[in-house]
């Protein structure tokens, strides 16, 4: 019994169970092929994430943000005051999370390739696109860069998904996706 | 010198130092699984959108103290029952140094009490992870560290035991399977903990105002070195018990030695690399580096898993079936005492650790899959069916034999803990489906308000996972209700249970078959085949059923 030592001393040599002998050999091999999906998707899949990322100071990141948004603000989001930004097509898109707000809203072209930029001036927080369900942790101190093609037009979600304090469910930004 | 008492039950040598100690981690196990669980009834009746029970700071308050008393407190403070159980009494042997093994009680309840209190002070609402810098009060770090060390304690003692036993032979032969489980928990605890110390320590002199900065990336690939691990000091303990409950309720023996050892031993070799599984959408770090820890190299720790998955039911079937329950496929199965919740227990523990625990576990830790699901509901759906129908619930149910033996005690209330298993185990396994259901759709983990009422942009979740989080908390009351039975028992039993006469019933571990030598005899197991093999079909589908998801989502790279 599996309480009590086993009751052959040298258990080793004991002959193996033709099932689990099968059952192993299955896994292994389901093992291997998940393994293998992993490296597979960075040459066949699109979703793989940047290996993109530098250290930045939180105030020198926030001056580039602000700069991108002075020079392709467009219009500003309702009557909240956060601009809209359009940024260069193909070019470098802004994102910064701060306790409780993503900054400044995006506007991106369908099918257009951007390089976006996203780093925290405080805590951790989390992005998490809607609908698309595209969720990315961004840490202050780091600048990460995604380079993200919109395949649907229409407005986006933003949310935070790492708590980062008490205003962390008011945490929320946007991405309009344009037709042209 | 120990001093020892003959179990009537089944016979084993209890050396009384190692009894006491057991009893007193097993109560204050107990109790703090009736906090934590407390607190998880507020949570989800928080998230429960028509119920909304909490405000904002009492909810991320009490969602963090659920995380820390269950995640660590409950486990580990059983995990030192199960340590003490499978060293000196199933071995025979005289626990090593019980002076010292109430030191690691002292330092564990200090340590677990101190943290409660930072945390219900209401300054340390960072979650379990306390990622930083987000900053919580010293004595939240210094809590956690004084615990630690008394769980590392524990597992010194644990190993002196089985030296010393080994020394004094207490035991014929290689140590028993589910003292072998037990030692590789308490292994890979040792390095659980050294971890833990290396950033615990330097972010509570951080908090303390003594260091200036620690850097968030480096904390979180430490931390989870730690905050990994610890989970896996929880599977390999639980699936001692199982191994441990099919011994003592069926007298199953493993299918071979050799394969469920070799099992166990995967995990020594490939579970510390695990950490990068909640840093897969982080910057700064490699795809390579991804792959690698994530997979724990070629996934060699899930084959581990999945060969646990057929030798625990398999060693059942086998021994179901030497008694003569052969019909078919699975009549071994029917014929199983559903209504014992020893048994109900652990089987829904397998179940639902394997097909859910399991299965998401690997889906959400695979490199690229992980973008959909990091950080939404999907994530606690996830280790709600590891940590709550497959841990707890084993722990559970080898408490439903082990109490009434140890306190020499009837069950309190056997006809109510005939419906807990069910109760809880299917409670917290839908928990967990909702839980995965609202992610996938996007619902945010940790969050105090989907309809984000108050939020400068609003967003409209979709309604359907309003409705799953509704559906959450109506499956965690009834998972409440089947801990508040297993509570209720051990209580009872503990208090004014009917003392068992010494004439009592005969051991519940059958005695072994006649005729029975090794395992060549060819007992085959046909239907835990076919139900690894309905296992694995799920899995199948439901793994590339992701990456289809995945592949609709924008490209990025
Ligand atoms: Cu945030």
């Amino acid at each position: 019994m599996a309480i009590t030592p086993p009751e052959q001393r040298v258990w080793w040599n004991e002959p193996v169970e033709k099932t689990e002998v099968l059952w192993v050999t299955i896994a292994l091999v389901w093992a291997l092929v998940m393994f293998f999906m992993m490296p597979y998707w960075h040459f066949a899949g699109e979703q793989n994430l940047s290996n993109e990322a530098y250290r930045v100071k939180p105030d020198a990141y926030l001056a580039k943000v602000e700069a991108s948004a002075e020079k392709h603000k467009v219009r500003e989001e309702g009557t909240t005051g956060i601009p809209v930004v359009r940024p260069p097509v193909g070019g470098d898109a802004y994102l910064l999370g701060r306790q409780f707000q993503w900054w400044p809203v995006l506007e991106l072209k369908k099918g257009a390739t951007y390089r976006l930029h996203m780093s925290s001036m405080d805590v951790q927080h989390g992005f998490s696109l809607l609908p698309e369900n595209i969720n990315i942790q961004v840490h202050p101190e780091y600048e990460m860069i995604l380079k993200v093609t919109p395949t649907r037009s229409g407005s986006y979600g933003i949310l935070c998904n790492e708590y980062c304090g008490t205003g962390h469910h008011i945490m929320t930004g946007k991405i309009y996706v344009t037709d042209n | 010198m120990a001093e020892f008492r003959t179990c009537p039950e089944t016979g084993l040598k209890v050396d009384l130092a190692a009894e006491k100690l057991i009893k007193w981690n097993a109560v204050t196990s107990v109790v703090f699984l009736l906090v934590g669980g407390l607190f998880g009834l507020l949570v989800a009746l928080t998230r429960w959108p028509e119920v909304h029970l909490l405000g904002a700071d009492l909810y991320y308050l009490v969602l963090t103290g659920h995380g820390l008393d269950i995640l660590l407190v409950w486990v580990i403070f059983f995990e030192m029952v199960l340590l003490y159980f499978t060293s000196a009494i199933l071995l025979n042997a005289r626990l090593v140094a019980p002076t010292l093994g109430w030191v690691q009680y002292g330092l564990m309840l200090v340590g677990a009490a101190i943290t409660n209190v930072a945390v219900l002070q209401g300054d340390s609402s960072v979650m379990f992870t306390s990622y930083v810098p987000l900053k919580a009060a010293p004595h939240f770090y210094l809590g956690i560290i004084l615990f630690a060390v008394g769980a590392l304690i524990g597992c010194g003692i644990f190993f002196a035991t089985l030296v010393t036993a080994k020394k004094e032979k207490t035991f014929e032969g290689s140590m028993p399977l589910v003292t072998f489980g037990a030692m590789v928990a308490a292994i890979i605890a040792v390095f659980t903990i050294a971890t833990g110390a290396v950033i615990l320590i330097p972010t509570l002199l951080w908090s303390a105002g003594i260091i200036p900065h620690i850097d968030s990336l480096l904390y979180k690939v430490v931390w989870w070195g730690m905050g990994h691990s610890s989970q896996q000091i929880n599977v390999s303990a639980h699936i001692a018990c199982w191994y441990g409950i099919a011994a003592i309720l069926f007298g199953a023996k493993p299918l071979s030695e050799k394969v469920s050892r070799m099992a166990f031993f995967l995990y020594i070799l490939f579970l510390q690399l695990a950490s990068a599984h909640h840093l897969l959408v982080e910057p700064g770090l490699s795809s390579e580096y991804k792959i690698f820890n994530t997979s724990y190299a070629l996934y060699m720790a899930v084959l581990g898993s999945m060969i646990h998955g057929l030798t625990v039911p398999g060693s059942v079937e086998a021994a179901m079936r030497k008694k003569g329950y052969n019909k078919g496929l699975f009549e071994w199965l029917r014929k199983a005492p559903w209504g014992n919740p020893v048994f109900s227990g652990m089987a829904i523990s397998v179940v639902t650790f394997g097909f859910l625990g399991g299965i998401s576990g690997v889906v959400i830790g695979t490199e690229q899959l992980n973008l959909i699901m990091h950080n939404t509901m999907y994530v606690p759906g996830h280790f709600h069916t590891t940590v709550g129908s497959g841990t707890t619930l084993a722990f559970m149910a080898m408490a439903y034999w082990a109490v009434p033996t140890l306190w020499q005690r009837e069950l309190f209330a056997p006809g109510l803990a005939k419906w807990a298993p069910y109760l809880f185990g299917l409670g917290v396994s839908f928990v967990g489906v909702f839980q995965m259901g609202a992610g996938t759709l996007g619902a945010p983990r940790r969050h105090w308000d989907m309809t984000l009422a108050d939020a400068t942009i609003g967003y409209d979740l979709p309604a359907a996972s309003f409705l799953m989080m509704g559906m959450n908390g109506v499956a965690a009351l009834a998972a409440s209700l089947g801990g508040a039975i297993f509570i209720l028992n051990m209580v009872g039993t503990i208090l004014i249970g009917k003392r068992k006469t010494a004439a009592a019933a005969p051991a519940p571990a059958a005695p072994a078959p006649a005729g029975v030598s090794g395992h060549g005899e060819g007992v085959s197991v046909p239907g835990t085949f076919v139900l690894a093999i309905i296992f694995l079909i799920t899995f199948v589908l439901y793994y590339f059923v992701n990456w289809k998801y995945l592949a609709s989502v924008w490209p990025l790279s």
